[in-house]
């Protein structure tokens, strides 16, 4: 059992924030203002939200409702500006569906900066009074969703980070708890293995044209996976083809079965393990994955990584001895104990396992300790 | 997943293992009532054989097809991008 805070949708967070959501770039400044003047609320980042076009539009839209609607968050203020191309309406008439409380502010109709901070504030307060009677329930492990990240990666992630995380992953699946895979571009090579590992035919063929669409895409921008990967720094570590790299990077997903695959950003729709569409990129996967539903993410990082993410505890480990070291601070649980086999992997998993649970009962991660907020959406079209 | 002599062995249908530490030539490896020596300096991170491999072969790791190998490696060699190629572009041909 784990601790959670009951949302009126029947999702389950393990945070409790105000998330305070700029339909636009040029709204994000009174939203970070505003955060700054509320205990308990965190903002986006967002620096997108108009110029945009069909698919990378709405792909936007899409992940801004889906972080309001994360179970991590507790209530919501849309800001916008007024003439934006992502309508702010939108966006708090489809967070509001989840019914959580959600409020609304117009940055052209309030006034200009000054007075949308005061307003945003005063309305940010009213939704932390609001969820602040929320209190956390114990509700069943099977709740959490947790996003698999690698980032950093170096030959510890394929000896130790990955295959530990890989044993958590499997025992949160058997619990019926739900896991998410993505990072596609680092499936390249290890698709033959993917596939197999699919619910049915259907669920392999989308899994295989997302990596191949995703492939030709890079390939008609120029650049060739294949032909560029592994990197010479890759190579230099001992990592010899691009499946050997991707087969060490989708062993963090341990051997549950892929029930499903979904776009960037897209609500979860089953239990298990779905595969979502997104780059290899440490932060606009993490951010589709919340976006998608998850409510912890584990990391597994090589040379190290600070990152986090503003709604959402990110667990960090590594297998890399001389990085726990060197980056203490950021890390979480050190699994180096299997490179050598001073330990063993049902032992290391036991502990990542452990951490997700402590996490999800409101144990602090170090990016959270530290602040780590980091925020960027995968954009697929060009600005104009 | 096993360590043995310092490298690990993901799966028991591998025929490499990838070394944890730095391995000096001549480091005995003992394999299953085999004995076989390191043949060359083998960095942290890199592969050995853990078996004769011939030219052609399949080389396997985490029981999955990592590449094939270019030519004939003997147990305890070094293998890597001098006798390993990529089978790249076979991969997104299979859907079962």
């Amino acid at each position: 059992m784990i601790k959670g805070y009951m949302r009126p949708d029947g999702q389950v967070g393990i945070r409790n924030y105000v998330l305070i959501i700029p339909s636009v770039v040029c709204a994000t400044h009174v939203c970070e203002r505003i955060s700054s003047n509320v205990q308990g609320s965190t903002y986006l980042q967002n620096q997108y939200g108009c110029g945009q076009l069909g698919e990378d539009l709405e792909q936007t839209t899409r992940t801004l409702i889906g972080l309001g609607k994360n179970p991590n968050v507790g209530g919501v203020l849309v800001v916008g500006l007024g003439c934006e191309l992502i309508r702010p309406e939108k966006l708090a008439k489809e967070i509001a569906l989840s019914g959580k409380p959600v409020e609304m502010l117009i940055i052209q109709g309030a006034g200009g900066t000054s007075a949308s901070i005061e307003q945003g504030t005063a309305l940010a307060r009213l939704l932390q009074e609001k969820i602040s009677n929320i209190k956390p329930q114990p509700v069943p492990v099977s709740q959490l969703v947790l996003g698999l990240e690698c980032g950093g990666s170096d030959t510890t992630s394929g000896q130790a980070s990955n295959p530990a995380l890989g044993k958590a992953a499997d025992m949160l699946l058997s619990t019926g708890g739900s896991v998410i895979l993505t990072e596609v571009p680092e499936m390249i090579g290890a698709e033959q293995v993917l596939v197999r590992r699919t619910a049915n035919t259907e669920i392999a063929q989308k899994l295989m044209e997302t990596i191949v669409d995703y492939e030709k895409k890079a390939l008609a921008e120029g650049c060739d996976f294949r032909g560029t990967q592994p990197t010479p720094g890759n190579i230099e570590g001992g990592l010899t083809t691009i499946e050997e790299k991707s087969l060490g990077c989708v062993y963090k997903a341990g051997t549950g079965i892929i029930e499903d695959v979904i776009k960037y950003g897209e609500p979860l729709r089953v239990r298990g393990l779905t595969v979502m569409n997104a780059p290899g990129h440490d932060v606009q996967s993490m951010i589709g994955m919340l976006a998608s539903g998850a409510q912890v993410i584990v990391f597994t990082t090589g040379r190290g990584s600070p990152t986090g993410v503003p709604i959402a505890p990110v667990i960090k480990i590594t297998g890399n001895r001389e990085t726990y070291s060197k980056m203490k601070e950021n890390i979480d649980v050190f699994v180096g104990g299997l490179v050598l086999g001073e330990t063993t992997l049902e032992e290391e998993g036991q502990k990542v396992y452990q951490s997700i649970v402590a996490a999800a009962n409101g144990d602090l991660t170090s990016s959270e300790r530290l602040g780590h907020r980091e925020f960027g959406i995968w954009r697929i079209a060009t600005t104009i | 997943m096993r360590v043995i002599n310092g490298a690990t062995i993901f799966d028991n249908k591998d025929n490499v293992a990838t070394a944890g530490i730095s391995l000096p030539a001549g480091t005995e490896f003992r394999l299953d009532g085999r004995v076989f020596s390191i043949l060359q300096p083998i960095a942290s991170g890199h592969k050995i054989a853990l078996f004769d491999i011939e030219a052609g072969q399949d080389i396997l790791k985490y029981g999955e097809v990592m590449g094939r190998s270019t030519a004939p490696i003997k147990a305890g060699e070094h293998v890597h991008v001098h006798n390993v190629e990529s089978l790249r572009g076979r991969g997104d041909l299979c859907i079962r």
